[in-house]
């Protein structure tokens, strides 16, 4: 063996092994600083997790972009849905008034509330773009209540980590992190472009997280849950949309 | 080919500066190697899942909205995987999006990060500057003339071009890894909403989302051209040989040692 080839050689070893250890490293502290995405496993969790882990650290406090009166879409498409339930179509024959959102999980005051109720917290607005996986997108005026307010007046315990929200429509549940929960722009949407928010979109109640594609906006929103474990909701990957093939971060 | 022995012999670089005294000169170092595969590899895989996902909504648009209720720059005449989008056919594909858009994402790291690596290579080892930036003799417009000219009639390679670019792939490959492979980053980021966000005049810059998703398609056309031309080039000048160099970096076939 040549003085040359030793050389290499040691080289290649120092760096692999240097290699190794700061990828232990590496996983260790993105565990620690939640960068880890609930669909992490897999042959698409490496991709997955540096697109999450980027967003954690690239985009704690930013805003999604907002857009003047005169730029919101003529017509805000309603996309394609499952057919609704019966249990829908009686609550809406009675214009929602029946309609609850379950507030439970890690808040020390657990509770409901009537689409009411919720109107009557403070209400903000945000003319943002909804964007879906597919490419087409439109931007509309969204009225609702934050939901950081809701988890406010529910108390949320110091250990929770995500906010988990249900459908009416059993099949769409999804959940979004802390920072996401907490985020200004994130609303539990009851209205759109200055009316109640049509079915078609969502209405009565509708998630809104402008910083994600629109799957994570899930429409017809009846229970939020705050817990500290993804694992314990579905297959444990987050969302619905993972058991569909989806990813569970919808920011790209 | 008889005609190929005849072809005037211009000019015929040395071989390769390489370490090592009974080795043969190695024509793409192991890095290039390296990184034109892992490249390859998740193009192609970016063109699949890419062609995947527009199957689900085969309309392009300018400016920042577009969908179904809007009119559309241009269509593309293929079906769809949605039923809400128009298409003219009876019938809607299967959903392909998942999967396509988990592997797009990976690949696109994958692909960025490999061209970091080669980039950063390629300036500090000096190989964009001798192996891509034209020579300044070459720098004129006869010189290019000459070259397409040269292309046109198919003229086979002088050996010359065995060792070192000719003038037209020069400025292929700086269009390629300097402004289309940019293009493609910038614009698919610029499609992201999260991205956006702390970033907004990645959007606004190109004209709004649907504008970077309508450049998007073209850069990803653009590559694919050229991906077919290469293939098409390498394929007409010697496969093996080419091949050859660019999987083990040498030009002949190996010699057994004594």
């Amino acid at each position: 063996m040549t003085d040359l080839s030793r050389r290499k050689l040691i080289k290649g070893g120092v760096a692999a092994a240097t290699g190794l250890a700061g990828l232990g490293v590496a996983a260790d502290l993105a565990k620690n600083y939640g960068l880890i995405p609930p669909d992490h496993a897999g042959i698409w969790g490496v991709g997955e997790t540096l697109n999450y882990a980027s967003y954690r650290l690239l985009t704690n406090h930013s805003m999604a972009r907002e857009f003047t009166r005169s730029e919101i879409s003529e017509k805000p498409l309603a996309n394609e849905m499952p057919p609704l339930s019966d249990e829908f179509k009686k609550l809406q024959a009675r214009g929602f008034a029946d309609w609850r959102l379950t507030v439970d999980g890690m808040v020390d005051r657990p509770q409901t509330f009537s689409l009411e109720e919720l109107k009557s917290h403070p209400s903000r607005s945000q003319i943002t773009q909804l964007a879906c996986e597919e490419g087409w997108s439109y931007v509309s005026e969204w009225t609702g209540v934050p939901l950081s307010h809701v988890l406010e007046v529910a108390g949320i315990q110091p250990q929770a980590k995500y906010v988990v929200y249900f459908s009416i429509d059993p099949d769409w549940w999804d959940s979004i992190d802390m920072s996401d929960a907490l985020h200004p722009q994130t609303y539990l949407a009851y209205g759109m472009n200055g009316g109640d928010l049509p079915v078609g979109n969502g209405g009565p109640l509708r998630m809104r997280v402008p910083r994600q594609l629109g799957y994570k906006s899930v429409k017809f929103i009846n229970r939020l849950a705050v817990t500290d474990d993804l694992r314990n909701f579905g297959k444990g990957l987050g969302s619905a949309s993972p058991e569909g093939g989806y990813a569970w971060f919808a920011g790209v | 080919m008889a005609e190929t022995q005849s072809l005037p012999k211009l000019r015929v670089p040395g071989p390769a500066p390489y370490s090592g005294s009974t080795a043969q000169p190695l024509r793409h170092s192991a890095l290039v190697r390296a990184t034109h595969w892992i490249t390859t590899l998740s193009c192609i895989a970016l063109l699949v899942s890419g062609i995947e996902i527009v199957i689900s909504h085969p309309r392009f648009y300018w400016g920042e909205n577009g969908n179904v209720l809007t009119p559309v720059l241009f269509k593309l005449p293929i079906p769809s995987s949605r039923s809400l989008v128009p298409t003219g056919y009876g019938f809607v594909l299967a959903d392909q999006n998942g999967w396509s858009r988990y592997l797009h994402f990976q690949s696109a790291w994958l692909a960025v990060l490999t061209g970091l690596v080669y980039v950063t290579a390629g300036f500090v080892s000096g190989h964009f500057r001798k192996s891509l930036l034209p020579r300044a003799e070459d720098l004129s417009w006869q010189a290019l003339g000459r070259t397409i000219a040269s292309h046109l009639r198919f003229e086979p390679p002088g050996a010359a071009d065995l060792w070192s670019y000719n003038l037209l792939q020069r400025i292929t490959y700086l269009v390629v890894i300097f402004v289309l492979f940019p293009l493609a980053i910038w614009t698919g980021l610029a499609m992201s909403p999260a991205f956006t966000s702390a970033f907004p005049a990645s959007v606004t810059l190109l004209g709004g989302r649907q504008s970077a998703r309508t450049i998007h398609f073209f850069v990803a056309v653009s590559l694919l051209l050229f991906l077919l031309v290469h293939v098409g080039m390498v394929w007409f000048v010697g496969f093996a040989s080419r091949m050859r160099a660019m999987i083990t970096g040498r030009i002949e076939k190996p010699m057994v040692d004594a």
